[in-house]
């Protein structure tokens, strides 16, 4: 950005962005920060998404993108109706996705609701898998802000490795970006815990903020007020995650590294059910930010169902067959 | 770990059948030629293809005689609405046979399939249906309604289905017949599509295809009874077919080189601004003649815009057009590689630097590194003069006049870019560029209902939607 | 005879005209025209091929601002060429009665049938683009239009028969069009092109946007249709003479002119003109944008 402040790259687990302090002195300096950003034109960012997606990936770079995939899921369940049985099997299958072939690699993460995190940890135990928690009155985040706060602080206590927040659109929307980019901050402070501070993934509920000029500075802001992943969606709302959004995400993770030194992960979540979409992505990964970001730490799925296709698919590479949806379980 | 590497996803090529060898296409049917014949290979591989006919004078006299009899006879007079019901069969028989023509066109041109698949076949196809349907609305078009009978059509290798339908669509509405000269390297699309005016049992003689090289061409387009000369191609050639109809009753409409502008300012969107860069001079391997092959961008963002536009040149996939993700395919030929070749020394020895994305290049066939050269100033010759190869030569500018002024500086008016998110910046630069196509925060985009054509020595006519019916009524 | 009780006549030489100014031909050349009786008239200035480029630098120079204006303008400036020819009558008419032949009441009937040209195309100045321009329905998310801008300048051979009539038949869509000319009167009947330039020197036709040269086809045409600097080439005032049309369009070749050819034989140029004089030196731009939010 030729109309941006440098600054210097901090460390990774300061509680907020350092080199950032002229910027986010008042509303209107963020704000005239955020609307120097070079604009992003529609049709083209959608037309680029769509060229990505005719990418042909078959053989050995299907089998290497689908294992990629499937230790890029956080495995998802936030419903009411969610049980703790239900948070200890998704658990399970966290671990061995495919229990008949020990070469399948684990998931990422499971991802529930604060309630839920003491379940899915002692579920997980001592296993890579982490957990990660919505938090801050997800999916809406209407609530107060001391809520909010209390939301995550409790998530954490529980054992969350990961805290998944949403920002208020509400306050985004009118332009109140300083109350964004604090209420980022709090939670960011709000996520240090015993053991090391949870990781925080900044939800910006794109399909709320309508144009990509919005996810845009939305994904700065995010970045900038310290967010170690920006993420597409709650799953929540329509239209969730999709191609051209997380291109933009991309393209300003890659562009904030390139700016700070400071690499922060992307993570669309909602909508990718299949592994033909979720290899769209990983080309998308691959060639907008990066090879850097092929891995758990800087890119994820959020999704519920998506596994069990990259199982079918990875069955049918390994044995030439087209499995179905009763070899694998439904959670 | 993390090396994410496209294993080869190679298009089949069983569906294309290539004969041997081939004949010209004269009043339905396929005839042995008078002349001598040539191979016809492919720039990827340089294996031989096919051999094909080189139409003489006695096959081009054939040709236009029995064009001019189907025009007097059968298709002069047949109503539009028939017309119409062949131009959109053969639409629809592009359209099933779209593999088939993507794999040959591929094979032939060198291109990559992703852009036969995706651009020349839909667009050519689209171009028979949108001129079917003005076939009996010609009293509506502003043009008049008679035809003009014969008309003899000259097309390049860089397109040549696509440009063979910006040819072929909008005569045939019109009610004239064609004989039409592909390129010689690039001959076996339009034998197809030969083939399948015979399955669109399209009346003989309303099109003729005849093989061969320039000689062929000329003979063509200065046979007496030709009406109408259409022409897409370079200056050089236009300018000799100029000549040649001098004095006569020949209409003419010209679609020649360019050199193109594409200006991005501070305020573009500037990721799309890149892939509008990258579209602009890489697309087709850079065969293209309303190529973005001048960037003009403005100093203050400069140095960003390079660095992300070498960052994107070096995710190009460079290689086997046949793999569905390869981005940039061959050199349509061992001629134009050593034109870009040249060209490209003479950039570098006039003192800009060059540069090239990192990429393996096939052991045979004709290949060229999609390439950016910096430092260019307006007087060096890769500023000036058409490459027709995937080489971008960037320039600078402070002020939207200074743009304007560099754009216009070329005797070349085919089309130019604007990239601004400023509205009123974009209407008045696009009011001052001196081409037939501008192209605002976008690039190389084409539709059958818009008019594309140049001006000054880019040509003159336009083809494409209701305008490109005025080259072929009176 | 008394010759000291007759008064002599004052011969006139005319000049040419030149971005805006009479200046005499740089050759200094002049040439006696004479009535259709082959009675002395005046002298006219004898055109050289470097009056030819001058009218051209001098079109090209004018061709920014006269395109730049807004095309109601441009038409309220061709209507008002109409106005002063009113004026003018007297001066006309004794221009087309002794380069034409004709009786007074003809070359009225002339006279107005030209004033009515320049008002029916002044008419046209901001309707052009609403007649051959188009918005275009591509196949995707864009704004697609196609507008007529002038091509520049544009040399035109005005016809060797009607001097005045098809003076104003092959000038007036030019400029309308929004480009600048330069024409090469009527060799043998250059003085209503005379009149004609002194009518746009007094009407608000801007310097350069018309430039007319009178004297011979042999000098000038030539110059302008090799000229690498002017657009589009009418060659009207070759109306049979299809050997020197010919060799004319081969030069045009050389930037690749737009031109249009002669006709066999001079046209009738009381019949209502179409488009194509003015759609002849018009290119077609053709605009894409993005839609989207």
């Amino acid at each position: 950005m030729t109309s941006t402040a440098t600054p210097t790259a901090g460390p990774h687990d300061d509680p907020v962005e350092p080199g950032w302090a002229d910027v986010t002195a008042s509303e209107s300096s963020l704000r005239r920060f955020l609307h120097g950003l070079p604009g992003v034109d529609q049709v083209g960012a959608e037309q680029r998404a769509a060229g990505l997606g005719t990418r042909s990936i078959k053989t050995t770079a299907k089998a290497f993108a689908i294992d990629l995939a499937i230790r890029m899921v956080d495995l998802t369940t936030l419903e009411g109706q969610d049980t703790r049985g239900k948070v200890k099997a998704l658990s399970a299958k966290a671990m061995r996705p495919d229990p008949a072939d020990p070469t399948c690699p684990p998931v990422a993460a499971v991802c529930v609701y604060p309630d839920m995190v003491a379940v899915a940890k002692e579920a997980l135990g001592a296993s890579e898998v982490h957990v990660a928690s919505v938090a801050t009155a997800f999916p809406s985040g209407r609530a107060a802000m001391d809520v909010k706060l209390a939301d995550t602080r409790d998530a954490v206590a529980a054992g969350a490795d990961e805290v998944d927040m949403v920002i208020d659109r509400g306050a985004f929307l009118a332009g109140h970006y300083l109350q964004v980019f604090e209420e980022i901050g709090a939670v960011r402070e709000a996520c240090a815990g015993e053991g090391g501070a949870a990781h925080l993934k900044v939800i910006l509920e794109t399909g709320e903020l309508q144009t990509y000029d919005n996810v845009r500075r939305a994904s700065w802001l995010a970045m900038m007020a310290g967010a170690d992943f920006i993420k597409t969606s709650t799953g929540k709302v329509q239209p969730a995650a999709t191609p051209p959004v997380t291109l933009v995400m991309l393209e300003a993770v890659r562009d904030y590294r390139e700016q700070t030194g400071r690499m922060v992960g992307v993570k669309p979540a909602g909508g990718i059910r299949t592994s033909k979409d979720a290899i769209k992505y990983l080309v998308m990964v691959n060639e907008v930010a990066g090879p850097d970001w092929l891995e758990p730490d800087w890119f994820r799925f959020g999704a519920s169902t998506l596994l069990n296709d990259l199982l079918m698919q990875r069955t049918r590479l390994a044995t030439g067959r087209y499995s179905g949806p009763d070899y694998f379980t439904l959670d | 770990m993390n090396t994410f590497e496209y294993a080869p996803a190679p298009e089949s090529r069983a569906i294309v059948d290539i004969k041997p060898s081939y004949g010209l296409f004269v009043g339905g049917e396929f005839v042995d030629g008078h002349g001598r014949s040539f191979k016809t290979i492919s720039p990827s591989t340089e294996e031989v293809l096919s051999e094909v006919a080189e139409a003489d004078e006695t096959d081009v006299d054939l040709a236009v005689k029995a064009a001019r009899r189907a025009h007097s006879r059968v298709w002069g007079r047949m109503p539009g609405k028939e017309r119409a019901k062949y131009l959109f069969r053969i639409a629809r028989i592009i359209q099933e046979r779209g593999r088939e023509l993507a794999v040959l066109e591929s094979i032939d041109n060198g291109k990559p399939i992703k852009e036969t698949r995706d651009v020349d076949v839909p667009i050519a196809a689209a171009h028979f249906f949108y001129y079917a349907g003005w076939a009996d609305k010609l009293k509506y078009s502003g043009h008049g309604t008679e035809s003009l009978g014969v008309a003899g059509q000259v097309i390049p290798w860089n397109f040549p289905l696509l440009m063979l339908s910006w040819k072929i669509a909008p005569a045939l509405a019109c009610g004239n017949t064609v004989v039409l000269k592909p390129a010689e390297t690039t001959p076996l699309t339009a034998l197809l599509f030969a083939e399948i005016c015979q399955q669109a049992d399209l009346p003989p003689g309303v099109v003729n295809i005849i093989t061969g090289a320039g000689d062929t061409g000329r003979t063509l387009v200065s046979h007496p009874d030709v009406d109408k000369v259409a022409f897409t191609g370079s200056t050089e050639v236009g300018r000799a077919i100029a000549k040649s109809v001098a004095g006569s009753d020949k209409r003419v409409t010209l679609e020649l080189g360019g050199k193109a502008a594409n200006i991005v300012f501070d305020d573009a969107p500037l990721d799309q601004a890149v892939e509008g860069i990258v579209n602009g001079i890489f697309f087709n391997q850079g065969h293209v003649c309303c190529a973005g092959s001048r960037l003009l961008v403005q100093e203050s963002v400069a140095d960003e815009v390079l660095g992300r536009l070498k960052r994107r040149m070096g995710t190009l996939r460079v290689g086997d057009p046949l793999d569905k993700n390869t981005d940039v395919g061959a050199i349509n030929s061992a001629e134009q590689l050593a034109k870009i070749r040249r060209l490209s020394q003479i950039g570098e020895q006039e003192g800009a630097e060059r540069w090239s994305a990192p990429c393996d290049l096939p052991d045979h066939g004709f290949w060229f590194p999609p390439t950016v050269f910096t430092g260019v100033t307006q007087a060096h010759r890769i500023a000036r003069e058409e490459i027709f190869g995937p080489v971008l030569s960037v320039l600078t500018f402070r002020t939207p006049g200074e743009a304007v002024e560099k754009a216009n500086n070329t005797p070349y008016g085919l089309s130019a870019g604007v990239w601004t998110e400023k509205g009123s910046r974009i209407l008045k630069v696009a009011n001052a560029l001196r081409a037939g196509v501008v192209w605002a925060n976008t690039f190389n985009k084409f539709d059958p209902t818009s008019p594309f054509g140049g001006y000054k020595e880019s040509g003159y006519g336009r083809e494409g939607g209701r305008h490109g019916l005025e080259a072929y009524l009176r | 005879m008394n010759t000291a009780s007759t008064r002599i006549d004052v011969r006139k030489t005319y000049k040419l005209f030149i971005g805006g100014g009479f200046p005499r031909s740089e050759s200094g050349h002049s040439y006696v025209v004479s009535d259709v009786r082959g009675r002395f008239v005046a002298n006219a200035a004898l055109a050289s091929r470097k009056d030819a480029r001058d009218a051209v630098a001098a079109a090209r120079k004018a061709f920014p601002g006269w395109s730049g204006r807004t095309a109601y303008n441009r038409g309220q400036v061709v209507y008002r060429i109409a106005e002063v020819m009113e004026d003018r009558r007297p001066q006309f008419v004794e221009a087309l009665r002794q380069g034409e032949g004709r009786t007074p009441a003809a070359a009225g009937k002339v006279l107005d049938e030209s004033i009515d040209r320049l008002v029916w195309y002044a008419g046209w100045a901001d309707k052009l683009t609403q007649v051959v321009g188009n918005a275009n329905p591509v196949a995707g998310p864009f704004f697609n239009l196609s507008t007529p801008e002038p091509t520049g300048v544009v040399a035109v051979l005005a016809p060797q028969g009607s001097s005045l009539l098809g003076l104003v038949s092959v000038v007036a869509p030019v400029i309308v069009a929004g480009d600048t000319v330069v024409v090469a009167a009527s060799t043998e009947r250059p003085l209503p092109a005379v009149t004609f330039a002194e009518v746009l020197a007094t009407s608000d036709v801007p310097g350069g946007v018309v430039n007319i040269l009178t004297g011979s086809l042999d000098r000038t045409a030539p110059t302008l249709a090799s000229h690498m600097d002017v657009n589009a080439l009418d060659l009207t005032g070759l109306a049979g003479d299809p050997e020197q049309a010919t060799e004319l369009e081969i030069q045009a070749a050389a930037n690749l002119k737009r031109v249009r050819r002669a006709p066999a034989a001079e046209p009738d140029w009381s019949v209502e003109p179409g488009l194509d004089r003015m759609t002849d030196v018009l290119e077609t731009k053709t605009v894409w944008h993005p839609i989207g939010v």
